[in-house]
């Protein structure tokens, strides 16, 4: 009888320094939700975060509170319930999952963090429409719920190039919040500590792509599946100080497995590239397969989604504008594909596998025939998997397994 | 690399190769010499016992191929129960398997197409024999064996006379929907709209078609495989049709995976 190994991932010591800043950062909320100390911005994961956080909100991520959802594996019995009140089980699994646990009344914030009932009562909500229309959806189920204003940026979408027709419209609309917001909080947006904030946020980026890009090395210090928890600062934290700290511990630790040749995974024989949504609820399986076939996923569009190059604290609205429309998601498939071109060239990347998330169509990027230019372009070959972020109904582990097996087969009998 | 002579010459007798397919409806064994020949096989519905159905085709394979069980030099096991072959010793995926065996037979740039009970795959292979890309359908069973098996008991019909009823067929009726429960109900309203069985068979078989060669663009010549195959000639024809171009299908089409990881055995234990 053949036996499946058991794999034991390798830990990064920083993961606890990452740890305590999230514990940290929800317990900052809950007390300001419970004293009512602090004003509370909702924020989309790509939102204008810096302008909260510079007029002093804080500011909190309910895209966080779904991935947990997820990585929990709560969401699956909640999306019904949502469902059930009107939102489709085809919209995304993140909205739907989230409004579940809403109307039941759980979070996986009162497993993990004692005291803590669940996610932070809101004073405004703010969207950006850069990922997709359902934020706002979701958004407008909570400003109803709680009877608070809700706010948001419409951005454009399948961006060819960025022009500065697009930056001025989304710079204008960010302008545009300060007059809501500073009813809501009492103060106005104070120019010096705003370009102080983007100046933080910037830096956090530099950060976090350096971090990433530490997987260009062979072996790879580091996996997707570590980055997708990892990146928790770089979300909810970026313009503070503090997640700079953390992703500077993070990046000497990475660095010196570098320096060691130590692999996140053991015996790295194939290195891939992931495209789409992680499937939050399976995190640590698909670690374990990959690992146990030898192959290390390493690198990601989802996790660089956190990289801000053009924010510029000079210039903070305009190039927020920028930052935040140069996104992979906002843009049309020709700037995707280059994108994805030079990560498989930068990160020497064996093969690439396509997540195709059925409640997001808007990170499954496989949808419109990109797979198989990008193999035609790269000679690169690649897998797609059919799933969900959230939804564990819509995925089929014995597929999904068969089918990383034999990609991994034709990979090592190509090679 | 060592020939087929010099591994026989290893051994005071010959040494024979197993693969065993553990599929999820159905378990096939074959074994074969150290030439690649075929000299047993047996096919038995994998059941909720994966280890003991295994053991069972083993032991008919051998007794078909009259040698004994100590005559194995090397076992490797596919499909879906591939970990609960208690004689295996190691396995591969079945996309890789039904690669190796179609290629044995038909040695040239190929897509294969394997309708299986749970899943179907379109694989691709080049002129070397090397897999450049495959397709498993997504989670869905539409298209499968699986959608034959639901759709028999609707119309009251044993699984084993569809092939014949499709192939009668005069006027098919075309069902519309992706989805197996949506085309019980059409195949509900065209009974009631008193179709013939042989038209709505033929257009169950169309349907089957429909769901695999919406999955890839078929470049290459074409190969077809699985038990749906092995049991339904007519949906080759039918195939044939729809695609334009010839349809290969091997001798012993429901065994190409066990096949295939026989060959790996023999291969791996060559080398």
């Amino acid at each position: 009888m053949t036996e499946e190994k058991k794999i034991k991932l390798k830990r990064l010591e920083s993961s606890k320094v990452l740890g305590k800043f999230m514990a940290d950062y929800y317990y900052e909320l809950d007390n300001a939700a419970k004293t009512g100390e602090r004003k509370i911005a909702w924020c989309t994961s790509v939102g204008p975060a810096e302008i909260l956080r510079a007029m002093g909100f804080l500011v909190y991520f309910p895209e966080t509170h779904s991935a947990m959802l997820g990585s929990s594996r709560m969401a699956t019995e909640l999306i019904p319930k949502a469902n059930a009140v009107g939102y489709s089980p085809d919209i995304c699994s993140y909205l739907t999952a989230d409004v579940g646990a809403y109307l039941e009344k759980v979070s996986p914030l009162s497993k993990i963090f004692e005291g803590i009932q669940g996610p932070p009562k809101p004073d405004v909500l703010v969207f950006n429409t850069n990922q997709c229309r359902d934020v706002q959806d979701w958004f407008n189920f909570y400003g109803e719920e709680y009877d608070v204003p809700v706010v948001g940026v419409h951005s454009y979408v399948g961006v060819q190039e960025v022009e500065d027709a697009h930056v001025k419209s989304i710079a204008r609309q960010m302008e545009d919040l300060i007059p809501p917001l500073t009813h809501i909080i009492g103060n106005t947006l104070d120019m010096d500590r705003f370009k102080e904030t983007v100046a933080l946020s910037r830096e956090c980026s530099d950060l976090w792509k350096q971090v990433l890009d530490t997987a260009a090395a062979v072996p790879s210090p580091l996996t997707f599946f570590d980055g997708t928890t990892l990146m928790g600062a770089a979300v909810v934290g970026r313009g503070t100080q503090r997640a700079n700290d953390c992703y500077r511990t993070l990046l000497a630790e990475l660095n010196q497995r570098i320096a060691d040749k130590e692999g996140a995974i053991e015996d790295e024989q194939f290195r891939i590239y992931w495209d789409g949504m992680p499937v939050w609820g399976r995190l640590s399986a698909h670690a374990k397969l990959f690992a146990s076939l030898k192959t290390n996923v390493l690198a990601s569009t989802y996790c660089n989604s956190w990289i801000f190059s053009a924010l510029d604290p000079d210039d903070p609205f305009n190039s927020m504008a920028r930052a935040y429309t140069e996104l992979f998601i906002v843009r049309a498939d020709a700037p995707k594909e280059a994108y994805i071109r030079n990560m498989l060239e930068f990160f020497k990347v064996d093969g690439i596998i396509y997540h195709d998330a059925k409640t997001c169509p808007n990170n499954s990027n496989c949808r419109y025939g990109m797979p198989q230019r990008i193999e035609r372009q790269s000679g690169i070959p690649s897998l797609t998997i059919n799933g969900d972020l959230n939804d564990l109904r819509l995925i089929s582990d014995e597929q999904t397994k068969t089918n990383v097996e034999a990609f991994i087969e034709q990979l090592a009998e190509n090679k | 690399m060592s020939t087929a002579n010099q591994a026989t010459s290893q051994h005071p007798t010959p040494p024979y190769f197993t693969g065993a397919d553990v599929g999820a409806s159905r378990t096939k064994v074959a074994v074969i010499d150290a030439d690649g020949h075929m000299v047993g096989y047996c096919v038995n519905r994998s059941g909720t016992d994966f280890t003991a159905t295994a053991d069972r085709c083993l032991a008919e394979a051998l007794a078909m191929a009259d040698i004994g069980k100590d005559r194995i030099v090397r076992t490797i096991s596919t499909g879906y129960g591939r970990n609960n072959v208690s004689y295996a010793h190691d396995h591969r995926t079945e996309i890789s398997c039904h690669g190796k065996g179609c290629y044995h037979y038909f040695p040239f740039a190929i897509t294969i197409i394997d309708i299986g009970g749970q899943d179907n795959k379109i694989i691709k292979i080049d002129e070397n024999g090397r897999r450049t890309a495959f397709k498993m359908n997504r989670k869905c069973a539409a298209g499968t064996g699986a959608f034959l098996e639901e759709m028999s008991p609707r119309l009251d019909i044993p699984l084993s006379e569809m092939n014949g009823l499709a192939a009668a067929s005069t006027d098919m009726v075309k069902l519309g929907s992706f989805c197996t429960v949506f085309s019980a109900t059409e195949v509900l309203e065209n009974i009631r709209r008193g179709k013939r069985v042989e038209d709505i068979v033929k257009g169950l078989f169309f349907s089957v078609i429909s769901r695999i060669t919406e999955m890839d663009a078929f470049t290459e010549k074409v190969v077809m495989t699985g038990g749906v195959v092995a049991h339904n000639p007519y949906l080759v024809e039918m195939t044939h049709e729809l695609i334009s171009r010839p349809i290969l299908v091997p001798e012993l089409p429901q065994f190409t995976g066990a096949l295939g990881a026989a060959l790996y055995a023999r291969e791996t234990y060559m080398n």
